[in-house]
């Protein structure tokens, strides 16, 4: 069995599990836990942007530019889809521009 | 009547943030043929059902998301009147000289239009060194590959004022919009239009932000192929969004699913047979869910919210 990491979400109750395989956003998929149920997966559409409170994480893919800023990226603003623990982490939420359609 | 003036959608260029996973998806997996490469390092791609010398340009950028597409017209004739009147409409039109940007493709005209994307129109492109046999021909010459995508089929955007949109594709392209779907104020809130036979080669739905995408379409032979496309999407744990399943809306059997970098995909097969002679199909936007996901019944959350 993989090393499970704990993930929680900051300012919530809200915990999960991720193995340092799979992306934060996965797993929190897959828990049904956490602010994030869906996305493209392919740091492409922005929606699982979240920060990197307090851990130890790879990023595995590009993430767009249009989405995540090399400023950002320093803050530890990341899209959850191309993470992957590497110690516990504390997430949270960030305020974002509204996606949705008219 | 015979089709004529604006054939069909012939090319279209998307933005990947990993140009070499994106093209082993493109190829092994969707079974797009690999044509060539530009000097400036895009890779151009076509069905293997295709004619035309390339349909799918990917190139490698810091955001993803649509880069622009090309519809082609039957004659030079055509694109000259098609190039006034899109003027004339109050669009900017700038000339790319042929076999620039896009090997083996004739001049072309490029406009932006009102949701922010770049249109472009040709009329000639050569022939690819692969492609249909036309001499008591066999229905392919190798074995199709992977999902076995035939051919660049149609796009849906997402941008501001697709009613402006809709106006511009008929009144400037002269395609005709089988379905449509309106707010209660009656206000647009998506389109499908087309210039052939097919239910739609573009579809527009509205959006704050221009110049998006929502998927790239390529048609596939049937519902049996739709299912083998499932089978590599979950053998080689492709992130899917909906389907298999069934849109009411053009009747295509679908699915949508994700490439490497967040564009969506979607494999299409069927749909119904359109005439501009037929009525309109219309939709409110309380239906819209089921006419999408027939089978679902209702609208996922994704369908709004995720766009490169």
């Amino acid at each position: 069995m993989e090393k499970q990491y704990k993930i929680q979400v900051l300012g919530t109750d809200q915990i999960f599990f991720c193995s340092q395989n799979e992306s934060v956003l996965e797993s929190m998929k897959y828990s049904g836990k956490g602010p994030i149920y869906r996305g493209c997966f392919g740091g492409g559409c922005g929606i699982c942007k979240m920060k990197i409170v307090k851990g130890d994480y790879r990023i595995i893919k590009r993430m767009s530019h249009a989405h995540i800023s090399e400023d950002e990226k320093k803050d530890n603003i990341v899209l959850v889809c191309c993470v992957e623990p590497r110690s516990d982490l504390i997430i949270s939420k960030i305020k974002q521009e509204p996606h949705t359609s008219q | 009547m015979a089709l004529n003036g604006v054939l069909r959608p012939g090319l279209i260029q998307l933005k990947v943030l990993d140009l070499d996973q994106s093209l082993k998806h493109y190829t092994d997996v969707l079974g797009l043929n690999e044509v060539c490469r530009t000097s400036d390092g895009r890779v151009c791609l076509k069905g293997y059902d295709e004619f035309d010398h390339h349909s799918v340009v990917l190139r490698s950028a810091e955001e993803a998301g649509f880069d622009l597409a090309a519809f082609k017209v039957d004659s030079e004739e055509t694109l000259d009147r098609l190039e006034v009147k899109t003027k004339a409409f109050g669009y900017k039109v700038e000339h790319i000289s042929a076999n620039t940007d896009q090997p083996g493709f004739g001049r072309r005209i490029s406009f932006t239009i009102c949701t922010g994307h770049t249109i472009q129109l040709y009329c000639e492109v050569e022939p690819a060194e692969q492609k249909p046999e036309t001499m008591n021909p066999n229905i392919w010459t190798e074995p199709p590959r992977g999902m076995r995508c035939q051919r660049f089929d149609h796009m849906l955007l997402y941008g501001p004022n697709v009613a402006e949109a809709e106006r511009f594709f008929t009144e400037v392209l002269g395609l005709y919009v089988p379905e449509i779907c309106n707010t209660p104020d009656g206000k647009r809130f998506a389109t499908w239009l087309t210039g052939s036979n097919k239910p739609h080669d573009i579809a527009f739905v509205e959006y704050a932000q221009p110049g998006k995408i929502h998927h790239v379409g390529f048609l596939l032979q049937d519902w049996n192929d739709i299912g083998n496309a499932a089978d590599w999407m979950a053998r080689y744990r492709i992130k899917r969004d909906i389907g298999p399943t069934r849109h009411a809306i053009t009747r295509g059997q679908t699915i949508y699913f994700w490439d490497p970098s967040g564009n969506r995909n979607e494999v299409y097969a069927g749909g119904y047979t359109a005439y501009p002679d037929h009525p309109q199909r219309y939709w409110d936007v309380a239906e819209v869910g089921r006419g999408l996901f027939y089978y679902e019944g209702e609208l996922i959350p994704s369908f709004l919210e995720i766009v490169t």
